[in-house]
């Protein structure tokens, strides 16, 4: 049962990063325009990525 | 610019050239020819390759209006950073695809490398313009934009530009939540199963410590997560009702407050998998819901947006100025250019042109006007500048009349109560009731110990919490608004399939809805070809619906060369034989008593070509029904609905399409008030009511009906008003939708039948105290499973086949 003691905490850990990525890209606006993406991801960016604000 | 002498379409917009193409290049107009050069100059041809093939470039208009530009007021809507960044959000008009908006984008970027980000949003049909400098560029970008062929407009009311949508943000925060509940009840679950997996070998003290980590992500979730859920039914508490989310908090609460007793006192069972699985599931139901009506929000915003354009007034000193609608003073003279959206209601004062008034009357045909018309705030001007004497603006146009007439008609239609909710009044008290009983028995009859007694009770509670029964309706409706959503059928109203099911009358509009909304020339045997031909050599230089129509009978061929457009009458041509002339009766100086040999004419619209020596011929037109309406009207009538139809066209023709399509009971002449009290009297007599309209003239109509759907053909404050929106030429969506609706209602009841069977046997084994977590569990997520399998029947069946 001591392997819990360590796998615990990794699995949480794990998990807890996904659920930051994903509260990230939420406060990112990423789910702002999903039509929008889902069609823009076929044109190649042709400047770079604009200054971000910050 | 290298110019394609063969093209049959215009470069820009994709339209089929009529005409023009002689003088003009290959485009249509000077405004898509203008479109063109700038995207050419700009080195952005690319957008040509890449929009996609069924969607064309906005046809561009000319501005070649007298006065002030429009755009003159934007700076006032920027808002600045304290950095001095410049932010400005425009509302865009025809906006429909990656390629708009990676041309919107590159357009703006490309020249000015002040501007730090340009973003367009399709959802919303929004533009976010970040840059340094002064706010007064921001007409120069809009200019741009309108270049392109788009229209402008600054985003969102009263200059709150930069304000966030307050429903965008709850939706917001609604994701992060159903983001948390599903962190947690993975990692609950999964500390869960190693409980219940190793219940024999596991210590005492391992089992604790899997409970206390899982109380450590619960609390917190529950805490979080559970937030609208308790809002909700702290709400309801206060105004003195009960909703479902009262029995949703009230389980979720005590099983989270027990399970961590149960864990301090080292117990055996937790049951905080139970609690994070609920939230997880039912925020889920609420994000869908919330996604779902977040479109309607946005064709909202977006039309008030329209509604906010600037009006040039010509002032007292006779320089024009800019003004909102709303502070344009009555009487004042207001310049309207072409291809611009009239702002207030007015007279013509000068000028002759052609009005698109779709917006407000439903009617496709082109309006002429001459001085002394009346016009509506909404219309568009086509062909000519106009002068208007200003008669009503703002809140006064007949625009925001009809925007209220559908305001107070939703009003009336709030009062719907769901069936969810409706249940959870009965439900609740009997549960709360139930469990008290069970605390009473078990302390002064079965002589138990308080603590044990309490216990029992809250088991009751726990195993009554009503997931089974909070995700018997959702589930269906998420399972029918997915099949319906693969056939191009929107669900916008969360109570709409409910209302549907019971719907007995279906009331159907005429322009556009029945038909196509498009005229055609009508076969005439005694029309030659040479005359046909003749007609449409004059038609292929004009834009005007009928002219196109005859275009399109005659197929391609030559266009006549220096046609002449008279706004509001009709073409004329000097051909080698003398003077054509294309048009209304009264520009082809046609009479009644001229035409005395042509006898009875099929009413409706109509061309007359006049030329010397020949006396003048009539060509009619008419708007084709859709397809199948005739085939849905027949089904319809089958499955025994009343079928009506209910127009604000002549009686005449009204009752020749009910013919076509086999509509007995027909109602013309209907103004919008009309239609509504129609409605409301049909509703009188007890039945329920479905309404299918495309105008803004049906708008408060589709408000006033019990349940209303709208093809996405319609316009934008109209599809706002309707409950379901549809795309597709056929009508079958009307017949698919009302199948499923009724489908949705049986699977519901069954649904509900069995969590009510499921309680009936479940409370009295909690009830006896026999209800050990391990039994709770199971039945909770058994009674789950089943009613989600259930609901999951709706999506597999095909569809069409009577399932009601």
């Amino acid at each position: 049962m001591n392997s819990l003691l360590f796998l615990i905490p990794a699995a949480l850990l794990l998990g807890g990063l996904g659920l930051c990525a994903f509260l990230w890209a939420v406060r990112d606006g990423q789910f702002e325009d999903l039509d929008g993406s889902a069609t823009r991801i076929l044109y190649e960016d042709e400047t770079p990525l604009p200054k971000r604000r910050t | 610019m290298p110019l394609d002498s063969l093209t049959t379409h215009c470069r820009h917009c994709g339209q089929p050239l009529l005409g023009a193409a002689t003088e003009r290049g290959a485009f249509c107009c000077q405004g898509c020819a203008g479109a063109y050069t700038l995207i050419h100059d700009l080195g952005l041809d690319a957008y040509y390759d890449r929009r996609p093939l069924d969607a064309a470039a906005p046809a561009a208009t000319v501005e070649e209006g007298e006065g002030a530009d429009p755009l003159l007021g934007l700076p006032e809507a920027v808002a600045t950073a304290p950095d001095g960044t410049c932010l400005l959000r425009l509302s865009v008009d025809g906006l429909h695809c990656g390629a708009c908006l990676w041309l919107i984008e590159a357009a703006v970027t490309k020249h000015h490398p002040e501007v730090q980000s340009a973003r367009a949003n399709l959802t919303t049909r929004c533009l976010t313009l970040r840059w340094t400098g002064a706010p007064a560029k921001a007409v120069e970008y809009a200019r741009l934009v309108t270049g392109l062929g788009y229209r402008v407009a600054p985003f969102g009311a009263g200059g709150t530009a930069a304000g966030a949508d307050p429903a965008a943000a709850h939706e917001r925060a609604l994701l992060r939540r159903l983001a948390l509940a599903g962190f947690a009840a993975a990692n609950v679950m999964l500390l869960s199963v190693s409980v219940w997996a190793g219940a024999d070998a596991m210590g005492d003290a391992t089992r604790t410590l899997l409970h206390w980590v899982s109380a450590l992500i619960a609390l917190p979730t529950v805490a979080i997560a559970g937030q609208p859920f308790f809002q909700s039914a702290l709400t309801a508490l206060r105004a003195g009702r009960t909703n479902m989310d009262v029995p949703i908090s009230v389980g979720v609460l005590l099983t989270t407050g027990m399970s961590v007793v149960m864990t301090a006192h080292h117990g055996e069972h937790a049951y905080f998998d139970g609690a994070v699985m609920l939230l997880f599931f039912l925020l889920v139901g609420r994000y869908l819901d919330s996604r779902a009506r977040g479109r309607a929000r946005s064709a909202a915003a977006h039309l008030l947006a329209l509604n906010q354009a600037p009006v040039t007034v010509l002032g007292a000193d006779g320089l024009p100025q800019v003004l909102p609608p709303a502070r344009v003073p009555l009487g004042a003279t207001v310049l309207v250019a072409a291809g611009e959206r009239i702002g207030v209601d007015g007279t013509v004062a000068e000028g002759v042109s052609d009005l698109d008034a779709s917006l407000v009357t439903g009617e496709t045909l082109p309006l002429a006007v001459a001085p002394g018309a009346q016009v509506f705030a909404g219309m568009i001007n086509r062909t000519a500048p106009l002068r208007l004497t200003a008669t009503a603006s703002g809140e006064g146009t007949l625009l925001a009349e009809m925007v209220r007439l559908l305001e107070a008609a939703e009003q009336g239609r709030a009062r719907h109560v769901l069936l969810a909710d409706r249940i959870a009044r009965a439900y609740t008290p009997v549960v709360h009731l139930t469990a008290l009983a069970t605390f009473l028995a078990w302390v002064f009859l079965g002589g138990a110990a308080w603590y044990q007694a309490l216990l029992t009770a809250v088991s009751v509670l726990i195993i009554t919490c009503p997931c089974a029964l909070a995700l018997a309706v959702p589930a269906v409706q998420v399972a029918a608004s997915g099949r319906l959503m693969r056939q191009g059928i929107l669900l916008k109203s969360a109570s709409a399939l409910e209302r549907l099911a019971p719907v007995d009358t279906v009331v159907f509009d005429k322009t556009g809805t029945l038909t196509l909304g498009r005229p055609d020339l009508l076969p005439d045997p005694t029309l030659t070809a040479a005359e046909l031909e003749l007609a449409a050599t004059l038609a292929r230089a004009s834009r005007h619906p009928l002219s196109r129509a005859l275009a399109r009978a005659a197929g391609p061929g030559p266009v006549a060369d220096g046609v002449v457009e008279v706004p509001g009458g009709g073409l004329r041509w000097q051909g080698p034989d003398g003077f054509v002339r294309l048009g209304s009766r009264g520009f082809c100086g046609v009479t009644d008593a001229g035409v005395g040999q042509v006898g009875s004419e099929r009413p409706g619209p109509e061309l007359w070509l006049a030329r010397c020596g020949h006396p003048p011929r009539r060509l009619s037109f008419a708007d084709r029904p859709r397809r199948d309406a005739a085939a849905v009207v027949a089904d319809l009538k089958v499955q025994g609905y009343r079928v009506e139809l209910l127009s604000g066209d002549r009686a005449v023709t009204a009752q020749a399409l009910a013919a076509d399509v086999g509509i007995d009971i027909v109602r013309a002449d209907a103004r919008p008030a009309d239609k509504c009290a129609h409605l409301a009297a049909l509703r009188a007599q007890g039945r329920q009511v479905l309404m299918v309209g495309d105008g803004l003239n049906d708008a408060a109509a589709l408000a006033a009906a019990d349940v209303s759907l709208s093809p996405a053909s319609a316009v934008d404050v109209t599809q706002t008003a309707a409950d379901v929106v549809f795309q597709g030429d056929g009508l079958a969506a009307v017949a698919e939708t009302l199948a499923v609706a009724r489908r949705a209602r049986t699977l519901v009841r069954q649904n509900l039948l069995f969590t009510l069977l499921y309680n009936l046997c479940a409370v009295p084994v909690a009830m006896a105290g026999l209800a050990t977590p391990f039994v709770a569990a199971a039945a909770m997520s058994g009674s789950s499973l089943a009613v989600m399998a259930n609901a999951l029947r709706l999506g597999g069946r095909k569809p069409r086949d009577g399932g009601h």
